[in-house]
């Protein structure tokens, strides 16, 4: 059997010092140490095929890998398992039809699309919603966000092998879906914007079970960072691997966590201000690696921003009407429409035709949990869009993913996968 | 609702939602209000006649309108001199009715804080314009995503091929008002095609140049009907009548 020389160039250091302390990896490092090896087992590149149903790339993506042994020589992803044209589907209903697509697409942080898609068709309407709507969205874009970031850390924390967290996240996932539930009536598909405001106002005692609920997640999320961040195997995992740097991360359009975590401070909420975000007391966390480690770190702290948020939402909530005063966007109330024959007409020609757009257009983007979420609506003036867009940050993130793994280990493949935040829901579209 | 207030926005219906006197206050502002993009500046001065038109709508989103064969050197300067690095959406537009399909690019600055639409307009008989891969890597699959679904074709990408849609699809560019909603075969016809798909259907060419020299055979798809799967009605591993 024929013998070659090969140099294994898997390079981790073993003193990942973090919090001050001194850690172990327990993965001995083997720096350009060259061994020998049978020819015929390492020479050869593989072509291997992982997907669309497996467990650990979060939902139906499919990655073909050319490997060389163990390192990804190249990485050609697949996606479009879950198409449903939700775009074209979109300009055969009217404006507030497209509501329930909007959380089809996430439906790990529903309550964020459907935000964001009505403030693109607000903007291009020119309404301006009430205070009080602009309050209640704010708390359901940050509830989602936590509600969205916990998944993210519960499933790729079971990629890496550490299953209790997993136990942990989907727990406090459980009291968000009640939260949703009791202010939307679903647990997944909410459904709950409408142009100028909201399905309901808050039902009562949802803000109290808001507060109870934030009392008791600040002391798990606690107890999940006990079990991470100084974990020597969740250190080992993720330090230095998926590394992408700022500059490259801008130039492929990478936003959110993912683009903070590689030292660029770019945060919708910061840099064009909506809902008053402006006014709110809070800060977006960046970091410096740019690797999978900085990319939970971020994620944590925003959690823990979040809740910053929720407690000022909560405290400036001021009363007043969810919707704006327009019939011509909004139904009027049910005894209204029962009692009163012109309400009844008016309740007919909003749901039959639909609340009707000027001619315009509008590119509006919110920063989600995953990044900058952009609606790009077109209006020819009808009761439906000619055009309606949705930039999904999972789609433009996952396509930097064979930047990132193209010289990794097949093991890393799936953490940086993970790390990347995907949902394939809105990828596909 | 008192009466007259009703009445006046039902008459409001047929017409939508303007910026009504009511919200005066909080209203955006309109497009005489704002200061003039200084980009936007910049670019006349720079491009004279390469600037087409210049648009404010929804109170502050500014749009140029360029000739699409300069839709590269336009660009390039945006980045360059611009500084507008970060490409937020690549996207186009189809009016229907034999109007020129738009290209839009949307930019924002993250050193300046600004946002600027680009659009371009293509004629439907000439779909091509010059890919922004080595501008933007991030235009890579929002390229190839409106190439799929508009069927415009991006002159310099490297890996121009079909995203969402499977890449022996044959019934058309999805997204093109032209384009029925349920596609254009017959459901029958759609059923076969999927049922008969190959194994190295699901497969780029990239990747079956790369099994060729590797000599080795395409790995297993999972797919419905697809290779790789037991067939059907039979259990595996329980050998029924075998004795």
């Amino acid at each position: 059997m024929a013998l070659r020389r090969v140099v294994y160039n898997v390079t981790r250091s073993p003193e990942l010092a973090s919090g001050g302390s001194l850690v172990h990896a327990p993965i001995v490092p083997v720096q350009g140490e060259a061994r020998e090896v049978h020819e015929d087992v390492a020479g050869e590149h593989m072509l291997i095929n992982i997907g669309p149903q497996h467990p650990a790339t979060h939902g139906v993506l499919r990655l073909v890998l050319e490997l060389d042994g163990e390192t990804v020589v190249r990485c050609i992803p697949h996606i479009g398992y879950l198409h449903s044209s939700f775009e074209k589907l979109g300009e055969y209903r009217d404006w507030n039809q497209i509501v329930p697509l909007t959380d089809r697409m996430d439906y790990l942080a529903p309550l964020i699309y459907n935000c964001a898609y009505a403030m693109a068709v607000e903007k291009m309407m020119g309404i301006q919603v009430t205070e009080r709507c602009k309050v209640v969205r704010v708390m359901c874009m940050e509830l989602d966000r936590i509600f969205s970031h916990l998944l993210w850390l519960g499933t790729t924390a079971i990629d890496l092998g550490a299953f209790t967290v997993f136990l942990y996240t989907f727990q406090q996932r459980e009291l968000i879906y009640d939260l949703h539930e009791s202010l939307t009536g679903a647990r997944i598909t909410t459904s709950s914007t409408r142009i100028g405001g909201m399905m309901a106002d808050l039902p009562a005692g949802w803000v109290e079970q808001l507060s109870k609920w934030m009392e008791g997640f600040i002391p798990v999320l606690d107890e999940v960072e006990t079990l991470l961040t100084n974990n020597a195997i969740w250190i080992g995992r993720t330090q230095g691997v998926g590394v992408i740097s700022g500059e490259d991360a801008v130039n492929f359009g990478l936003s959110g966590p993912n683009l903070r975590a590689s030292g660029v401070d770019y945060d919708v909420r910061k840099d064009r201000p909506y809902y008053d975000y402006d006014q709110y007391d809070f800060v977006v966390p960046v970091g410096e690696h740019g690797d999978i480690y900085d990319r939970y770190m971020c994620r944590m702290e925003e959690m823990r921003q979040s809740i910053r948020i929720l407690r000022q939402a909560i405290e400036r909530l001021p009363g007043g009407p969810i919707n704006i005063d327009d019939p011509r966007v909004i139904l009027p109330t049910k005894t209204a429409a029962m009692n009163d024959m012109e309400s009844m007409i008016h309740h007919f020609k909003v749901v039959m035709e639909g609340v009707r757009a000027p001619v315009g257009e509008s590119w509006f983007s919110v920063e989600s949990s995953k990044g900058e979420l952009g609606m790009y609506v077109v209006s020819d003036g009808g009761p439906k869009p000619v055009r309606w867009r949705v930039r999904g940050p999972s789609f433009i993130n996952i396509a930097a993913l064979p930047h990132m793994i193209e010289g990794a280990l097949l093991s890393d493949v799936i953490a940086v996968n993970a790390s990347l935040d995907i949902v394939l829901g809105e990828i596909d579209r | 609702m008192a009466n007259g207030e009703f009445k006046k926005g039902l008459k409001g219906l047929d017409q939508g939602p303007g910026p009504s006197e009511a919200q005066a206050p909080g209203a955006p502002p309109q497009a005489g209000d704002l200061p003039p993009h200084p980009t936007v500046d910049a670019l006349r001065e720079h491009f004279g006649a390469g600037v087409l038109r210049h648009e404010v709508v929804a109170g502050d989103e500014h749009i140029v309108y360029i000739p699409p064969e300069r839709n590269l050197e336009v660009l390039g300067w945006l980045k360059d001199t611009g500084r507008y690095d970060f490409l937020q959406d690549l996207t186009a537009i189809d009016y229907g009715g034999g109007r020129a399909i738009q290209v839009v690019y949307q930019l924002w600055s993250i050193p300046t804080k600004l946002n600027l639409r680009v659009k371009c307009e293509l004629p439907l008989e000439a779909l091509e314009i010059d890919s922004t891969y080595f501008l933007w890597r991030a235009a890579d699959w929002m390229e190839r995503e409106v190439y799929d679904m508009f069927g415009v074709v991006f002159r310099g990408h490297p890996d121009l091929r079909r995203i969402l849609m499977p890449y022996n699809y044959a019934e058309g560019h999805p997204l093109r008002k032209d384009f029925p909603l349920r596609g254009r075969f017959s459901r029958a016809e759609q059923t076969r095609r999927a049922l008969s798909m190959k194994t190295e259907d699901h497969y780029s060419p990239q990747e079956l140049e790369i099994a060729h020299v590797l000599g080795q055979p395409l790995p297993d798809v999972i797919v419905e009907g697809g290779p790789g799967q037991p067939n059907q009605g039979e259990m595996p591993g329980i050998g029924i009548g075998a004795g």
